[in-house]
């Protein structure tokens, strides 16, 4: 956004365990609670990187075994948008090629998986995937 | 660190009630479905699950959850929610869920539609 500065910005390293996920949800809130972002919208920015984690989970194969997030608040001079990246070092996978899972669909299929990035974009303001031989990184965001 | 769900189930004249507390991640899905799956195994048609301990869930619970709204569909049996927060709410419209499971504010609003359906 024009303008915008990053007022500050937290990064963390987490490992691939059980769980890990909480961990990197419990550090969102905080940070969104730090700019006082309402109680709907922290949990909507909890429930997205709960999901960007489980992705690096399940689908990087990195070598690592590591996820890299990132807080950033961004403003002018107030915090007005909360910008969260989720990176990991894996295989990475084509975003244009996925197809948009639909309930209609999944009810029939063996596989019923694949809700992430759908659930991603449905919670936050903006959601970007860049993804390729070296990894995934997706940077979501949400206005305060 | 750990969020394992529990679980309580309440049977009612056909009807039964599963009340859930925790995350709703894999574990946590594959065991209401264990819940769910005895109750159809006990002649039960009409399932509730009321959410009201559940705080949060991620995709692969709530994917286990399609596999019951499956199950429940080729029995011609319903399966309603309840006391969802209201991002959960949010994700389960985001999904698509709600065309296929009613989705209720309150538990005695969730019964009524379920022993009407």
């Amino acid at each position: 956004m024009d303008g915008e500065a990053v007022l500050r910005e937290i990064s963390l390293t987490l490992p691939m365990g059980p769980e890990m996920e909480i961990a990197a949800s419990r550090a969102a809130t905080a940070v969104a609670e730090s700019m006082r972002m309402s109680a709907d919208k922290i949990d909507e920015v909890r429930m997205a990187v709960v999901e960007a984690c489980i992705n690096a989970i399940e689908h990087s194969s990195s070598s690592d075994q590591a996820v890299y997030l990132s807080f950033a608040v961004l403003g002018r001079r107030e915090p007005e948008r909360l910008e969260v990246t989720v990176r990991d070092t894996g295989v990475g996978f084509s975003p244009d090629e996925l197809e948009e899972p639909r309930i209609e669909e999944k009810l029939l299929s063996k596989r019923k998986r694949g809700w992430g990035l759908k659930i991603m974009r449905g919670l936050m303001d903006d959601v970007e995937v860049r993804s390729g031989t070296d990894g995934t990184t997706i940077v979501m965001s949400k206005a305060r | 660190m750990t969020e394992t769900l529990k679980l309580r189930v309440d049977r009612r004249d056909g009807l039964a009630v599963v009340y859930t507390e925790g995350y709703i991640n894999n574990q946590g899905g594959e065991q209401i479905a264990k819940a769910a799956y005895e109750l159809i195994d006990g002649g039960y048609r009409r399932i509730l699950l009321n959410l009201v301990g559940t705080k949060i869930v991620n995709s692969i619970g709530i994917s286990i959850l399609i596999e019951i709204i499956e199950k429940m569909l080729e029995i011609d049996g319903r399966l309603a929610f309840c006391c969802l927060t209201p991002t959960i709410e949010k994700t389960f419209h985001i999904m698509g869920l709600a065309q296929y499971a009613g989705i209720h504010g309150d538990e005695d609003a969730a019964v009524e539609a379920l022993r009407a359906a």
